[in-house]
Order: C-alpha cells, then sequence, then structure tokens
C-alpha cells in the first residue's frame, strides 16, 4: 500500500522512521523554538530490528513509514535504549502491533519500562558490553548510565559502525533534512550546545568517562544516530570534540547576567555591571528574564565563566522568576563558576540575600559581598556596580589566565 | 571497610575517599554516613545503595 509518509535511508540496511514535532515549543520546560523529531531507526537485517519508538502521538507517523519499506509485523526485534516517554510513549502499543519476538532493554530499562507501562510480557535485559547476533549482522550494547537516565544505553551496529546513542549527541531541532551535512552549522551547533547544557550537564563528569571508554575501546563509529535531531555522518569527530569540550566547563571570560526586575532599579544596576565587566576585560552576556528563559540562560551558562544574578525584593522575598531560574540551574550542576548576587530593594534585602543562599549551594565561587541598593539607584550606587562588574572581570582574567598556562 | 555500589548510577562509594562534594571526610564507613546523605551522581538515597561484590 502507498504510505503518507516515507523511510529515509541512513546506511546500507538501516533507515530513520522516526517523527517530525514541527510544533514543539516546549519540552518539560525546555523551550525548543525549533521544534524536534523523535528519530526511530528500522534495521534491515535477518533478523529485522527498531531501535528506539516515538513519542506517543507519533506513532502513526512512524508506522507509516516502516511500512513504506516492509510490513512492521516482519519486525522480529525492539530494542528500547531509553525510557523515556518521548521514545517509549507507543512502545505498548507498537509491540502490540509487531509482535515482536523479543524486546530488549538494559537492566534499568527494563525497570523503568515496567514502571511506566505495567506490560505483561518479558523484556530482555542486556548487559554493557553484551553482543546481539541478528543473522547477518551484530550489535553491541553499551549502558551509559546516567546519560541521562539510569536506563541510557547505547547500541553499536557492528557492520555500519554505526552507533544509536538515544538523547546523546542529540539535539530539538525540527528539519525535513535528516543528515549534519544538510543543516546549517551555526544552527545545529547552537542546538547542540542547548541541549547538553539543558539535558546533560548534570553528569558532565560521566560524559567525560564515557568518551575516554570510547576512544579506549578503539571501535571505530563512522555515522551516529540520536534520538533528537540530525543524524551525524560528516561531523561524528566534530560532536565529539564538542562534548568533550563541554564536559569540561572551562572558564571563560564571559559573564552572564541573570535578573528581573519590578520598577527597573535592578535592571539599572546589572546594566551598570555589565559595562563594568566589559570596561574590565570580561564579556558579559545580560539576560533579563523577562525575554529569556530559563533553557536559554542554562545555556549561556555552559561556556562561561561567571553567573550574576539580580533579583528585586518582592514581600519580602525573592523575585518569582529568579527563584524559577536558580532552582533549574541547581539541578543542573554547572561547575567552574564565579558569580555574585545584586538587586535593589525597599525596606528587606530578602531578595538578594536569598540568591546569594541559592549560589552558595550551588557551590559558585562568590566574589565579594553581595550588592545591595535601596529603591532607586543613584550616579553614586551606579559607579558601584561599574566597578563591582570590573572587580569580577578583573577574577575573571585571572582564572582563564591561570587555565591557559 | 566496605565499598558501596549505586544500585540507580552504578557509583561507587569508597570509605577510603569519602564524598567531598558533601564533605564526608576520607575514612568514613557507608555505616557511617548521615541517613540524608544522597548519592553525589545521581540522588539516589543510602537505602538505594548494595555492598560491592
Ligand atoms: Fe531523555
Ligand atoms: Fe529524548
Ligand atoms: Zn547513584
Amino acid at each position: 500500500m502507498q504510505q503518507p509518509f516515507k523511510a529515509v535511508k541512513v546506511t546500507d540496511n538501516v533507515y530513520w522512521v522516526g517523527a517530525i514535532d514541527w510544533g514543539l515549543r516546549y519540552f518539560h520546560g525546555y523551550s525548543t523554538e525549533r521544534g524536534s523529531t523523535y528519530n526511530a531507526f528500522l534495521i534491515l537485517a535477518d533478523k529485522i530490528t527498531l531501535v528506539d519508538t516515538v513519542k506517543a502521538p507519533f506513532r502513526a507517523e512512524m508506522l507509516s513509514r516502516i511500512k513504506s519499506i516492509t510490513d512492521p509485523e516482519k519486525i522480529d526485534y525492539i530494542i528500547s535504549n531509553h525510557s523515556e516517554m518521548d521514545h517509549t510513549g507507543c512502545l505498548p502499543e507498537v509491540i502490540e502491533t509487531v509482535g515482536p519476538e523479543r524486546v530488549f532493554a538494559s537492566a534499568m530499562g527494563v525497570k523503568a519500562l515496567s514502571e511506566h507501562f505495567h506490560l505483561d510480557r518479558e523484556i530482555v535485559a542486556v548487559k554493557d558490553g553484551e553482543k546481539l547476533s541478528l543473522g547477518n549482522m551484530v550489535l553491541t550494547f553499551f549502558e551509559t548510565r546516567m546519560l541521562h537516565w539510569p536506563d541510557s544505553m547505547f547500541t553499536y551496529l557492528v557492520e555500519e559502525e554505526l552507533l544509536f546513542s538515544q538523547d546523546a549527541f542529540g539535539m530539538h531541532l525540527a528539519t525535513s533534512e535528516r543528515f549534519d551535512d544538510e543543516i546549517d552549522r551555526g544552527i545545529w551547533e547552537y542546538e547542540a550546545r542547548k541541549y547538553f547544557a539543558n539535558i546533560l550537564l548534570p553528569y558532565a563528569p560521566q560524559v567525560t568517562k564515557l568518551l575516554e571508554k570510547l576512544s579506549k575501546l578503539r571501535f571505530s563509529i563512522k555515522t551516529i544516530a540520536p534520538d533528537h535531531g540530525p543524524v551525524w555522518r560528516r561531523d561524528v569527530n566534530k560532536v565529539l570534540d564538542l562534548y568533550s569540550e563541554w564536559a569540561l566547563q572551562r572558564p571563560t571570560k564571559k559573564a552572564v547576567v541573570v535578573y528581573d526586575t519590578m520598577w527597573g532599579s535592578t535592571g539599572r544596576m546589572a546594566a551598570a555591571i555589565g559595562d563594568g565587566l566589559k570596561q574590565g576585560g570580561a564579556s558579559p552576556k545580560l539576560m533579563p528574564l523577562r525575554s529569556c528563559t530559563r533553557s536559554d540562560v542554562a545555556t549561556e551558562i555552559l561556556e562561561a565563566g561567571a553567573l550574576l544574578v539580580g533579583s528585586p525584593t518582592l514581600n519580602n522575598n525573592i523575585f518569582p522568576t529568579v527563584a524559577d531560574v536558580l532552582t533549574y540551574l541547581k539541578g543542573l550542576k554547572p561547575r567552574n563558576l564565579i558569580g555574585g548576587a545584586f538587586g535593589s530593594y525597599g525596606w528587606s534585602p530578602a531578595g538578594v540575600e536569598q540568591v546569594w543562599e541559592a549560589l552558595t549551594e550551588m557551590k559558585v565561587d562568590l566574589v565579594g559581598e553581595p550588592l545591595k541598593v535601596k529603591y532607586v539607584p543613584d550616579s553614586g550606587s551606579l559607579e558601584q556596580c561599574v566597578s563591582w562588574g570590573a572587580s569580577i572581570a578583573e577574577r575573571l582574567k585571572e582564572l582563564c589566565g591561570r587555565e591557559t598556562t | 571497610m566496605k565499598k558501596y555500589v549505586c544500585n540507580v548510577c552504578g557509583y561507587v562509594y569508597d570509605p577510603a575517599v569519602g564524598d567531598a562534594e558533601s564533605h564526608i571526610p576520607a575514612g568514613t564507613a557507608f555505616e557511617d554516613l548521615p541517613g540524608d546523605w544522597v548519592c553525589p551522581v545521581c540522588g539516589a538515597g543510602k537505602e538505594e545503595f548494595s555492598p560491592e561484590e
């Protein structure tokens, strides 16, 4: 039967059979201005194998792409590399339709899948390093725990030197092109960085370890097929290098100034601090929270050296948008940052103080004292903001200098 | 002193090393970790740990 959706050939025996979510703008709190894709892949081996599925509402699109090359009932194996619902949401229904001989996941994946879907069939647990014969081809599994869930694993197709990497090396980017070389590099590099910052950052030390392990194993990777965004076939080494760089979070001269303001006073402080940072030789980026999302802030933090956070006091409390971004950043565990707290207040400086506490808890190396201004800053207090910014820039220069020598 | 493994993420608590992130000095036995101590990698509680084989 003629199918509305078509599979896309990735390598000789592997096809992309995923779905494109053009309209996605919100992914559990992550702003996805360019939409996303949920990638699933079909291996046409003796044992026909489906690697991952898609978010529940996209099941028909995936099945149609599969049908464009084979009857779904001919699928022998299904592999779940990651249990999160953007890749498993329709797994129970797909198992029902396909009737596969076996379904595989990591040991933690078996647990997570049963706690999601309470399936009444067995999911077979595979171990780190285990091989699975598909008749004429072989798969090898690698546990990648906490990248970014306990269940996460990679599946490597030996004959095609292709790594199915689930969320790792992915990005939220909806395109009709399926490969890195067909997409503007500026766009994929930004979206890959944003994805790393918002999804993988808490586990950066594990990323470093995994990359070391992969290079020790010395198996060649020609293609990386992640679960979101383009398939890597030209810039495989480039994305591996970017990941090892990002995972180190080396301080740079970039200083991210995040703030909100009630009557413009904390905003004016931020502008003066920004000028001070620039005068001191840093590269400031101001992010007013009425115009920037929490995931934009995370993206900028990844390649920064300083995080300066400003909050006015509202009802003896931190400003809600600032609390939001601090809660989010705390979970992402950014490392190697210096920082500071600032803000205007009327009679209680609780806002600035709570920022200071939150940054301390995040193990940000705080410079000086919290910078507080009563009501509206005058030229004297704006001068103070400028010199505060300049002093943070000095510290940044020292730190970056130390890194390079 | 015995090492303990996190059942969730595979992190190994080594008493000889401790856990600097939570201010646990080297030489602290797993049994002596405070009740609210959590895995530095995944955040799982002490009850998720098993002695290393
Ligand atoms: Fe995920
Ligand atoms: Fe995902
Ligand atoms: Zn753990």
